[in-house]
């Protein structure tokens, strides 16, 4: 090795090294912040306390708040897995033209600004009729769950083996029973996967949200959005730790599944 | 198997089809064909009227100039960073993963509001600078650009890295013995082996970091304030607050032609780049 080459192969790794540092930042200063006694975001803070966790109990609508956004984000990934599912199969075992052009439709909402889909769905609710809060998260949260769903199920089914299935029929297994006892447990780390990715896409959503919601029934990122506007304290920072938390517990079943450097690929 | 079976199993895709096309493809497809309807039929006087206003000229020159500068901090930095984690073996590669996926899964309101302590007049940035003697005395970072484009640039940087390491890794190092093997010095081999061949990743990495840049909402709104409007803060802006949605309807429609724009011309180069090699 020249020493030119030596000189750019240290830079590249310093520019890795702080750029480790840089993605780290907002989660470290976010968890250290949370854990300080001062409302003012000194950092490091005067001294530790657990003050802010305490206060959660006494913000205004925290606990419905999380429970509307953790049944949309449950109930509308659900569906997604089922209907995404079912898709992809077909997607990959059909032999019908346009395949490619409906695999991209289904996961087109991914590419498209979150807010303009939010305004396209609250006038087509408008238009519907449909007023309930709560039903309107659920129909617009599952427009951002499916294409995880389909994305990650259909590249796990271009894997799979498809004779397994007909050796099961062989064995003598009907079709549905084939494919709910061989299929079903091939694609479990597909599942918990692309299950994990979209419900944190919609606990995360805020742009298709912001219309639906209002004083009553809101969705977590939105209250967040509303206390961080109206009072920004500690508080925020407590709820983003938790929030950080689950993500990383999510992470390591996540990775006992399929393993890291498959959900890298998954992006 | 049958000749019947596949046709069968076309029907699969049925609920998640109609769904898509009844709860997205035809509201998507209204509020384009609403956009271009005046009391009087068809026209395009909302879009004269928003293009006649100077201030939304502004609107459109600071979404774009934003997403550039932020898919360009991203892409400098974002490269060697790419490069490095194809390097990387073991316990050092989880590391980087793990600084990669962990922040890329946290929700941006939690990012973008971690941004606003960071960039505080007493914040870690200022005070980094304050200490190596860059400023002699605090200023504020946030409500400002360099701001907005930092916390963006944060928030979007693993969007960046994924595509180019994806590519990275599949080249063969060997191809870089055999080039200096060959007498190539190493800013030529940069410019005529490395770079070409991670193009595709370069490519789509700051397609995905320009238009998610291009639609960013909450980032400028918690980094940045009113006052500074890009094209998804107006449209925000003209729903939530001054009840103007014709204005709305047309600022989403623009945001909405720009991001097919980008997807479009990033399918083309990528196209292009298959047909030279």
């Amino acid at each position: 090795m020249t020493a030119t080459e030596r000189i750019w192969t240290f830079v590249t790794c310093l520019v890795a090294t702080l750029v480790v540092v840089f993605l780290a930042t907002p989660l470290v200063v976010t968890i250290l912040t949370s854990f300080g006694s001062s409302s003012l975001f000194t950092l490091p803070p005067p001294s530790w306390s657990v003050r802010w966790y305490q206060r959660l109990t006494s913000v205004r609508g925290l606990g419905s708040t999380l429970l509307v956004s953790v049944e949309i984000a449950a109930l509308s990934t659900f569906s997604s897995i089922v209907i995404g599912g079912l898709a992809s199969i077909a997607l990959v075992r059909g032999r019908f033209p346009g395949r490619t052009a409906i695999g991209t439709f289904l996961t087109s909402p991914l590419m498209l600004p979150g807010l303009v889909i939010g305004i396209a769905l609250l006038q087509a609710f408008r238009f519907a009729g449909l007023r309930d809060v709560w039903t309107s998260l659920l129909l617009a949260h599952m427009i951002v769950t499916l294409p995880y769903a389909v994305r990650t199920i259909y590249s796990s089914l271009l894997l799979f083996d498809f004779t397994l299935v007909e050796a099961a029929r062989t064995l003598g297994c009907s079709p549905m029973q084939a494919y709910i006892r061989v299929l079903i447990p091939a694609l479990a780390p597909a599942f918990i996967t692309s299950g994990i990715f979209a419900f944190l896409a919609s606990m995360d959503n805020y742009a298709v949200s912001i219309f639906f919601t209002d004083a009553w029934t809101k969705t977590l990122p939105i209250m967040m959005l509303n206390l961080a506007e109206e009072q920004p304290d500690p508080t925020i920072a407590a709820i983003s730790s938790l929030l950080i938390g689950l993500v990383l517990i999510f992470l390591i079943i996540c990775d006992r599944a399929i393993g890291l450097r498959r959900i890298v690929d998954q992006h | 198997m049958s000749d019947r079976t596949p046709d069968r199993v076309a029907l699969l895709a049925l609920p998640a089809l109609v769904y898509m096309v009844i709860v997205f493809a035809i509201p998507v497809m209204v509020l384009i064909g609403r956009s271009f309807f005046g009391p009087s039929g068809l026209s395009v006087t909302p879009y004269i009227d928003f293009l006649s206003d100077g201030f939304n000229w502004r609107v459109i020159f600071n979404t774009l100039r934003t997403a550039a500068l932020t898919t360009l901090v991203c892409l400098v930095i974002g490269y060697p960073t790419a490069l490095a984690l194809s390097w990387s073996k073991g316990f050092v590669q989880a590391i980087m993963l793990v600084a990669i996926i962990l922040p890329l899964s946290v929700g941006v309101i939690v990012k973008a509001f971690a941004w606003q302590i960071v960039l505080r007049r007493d914040g870690i940035v200022a005070s980094l600078l304050m200490a190596t003697g860059v400023w002699d005395e605090p200023k504020l970072l946030l409500f400002t650009e360099t701001g907005l484009v930092l916390g963006a640039a944060n928030i979007f940087l693993p969007f960046m890295i994924l595509p180019i390491y994806s590519v990275l890794k599949l080249i063969d190092p060997s191809l870089q013995h055999a080039a200096a093997t060959l007498g190539a010095p190493p800013v030529y081999r940069f410019f005529r082996l490395s770079l070409p061949l991670a193009a595709s990743g370069i490519i789509s990495g700051c397609s995905i970091v320009f238009s998610l840049a291009t639609s960013m909402y909450v980032i400028p709104s918690l980094l940045i304030g009113d006052r500074y409007q890009t094209l998804p803060t107006l449209t925000a802006r003209a729903f939530l607050l001054m009840r103007n949605e014709r204005l709305g309807s047309t600022t989403a429609t623009i945001l909405l032609f720009l991001t097919i724009a980008i997807v479009m011309l990033t399918a083309w180069l990528v196209r292009r780049r298959e047909v030279q090699t």
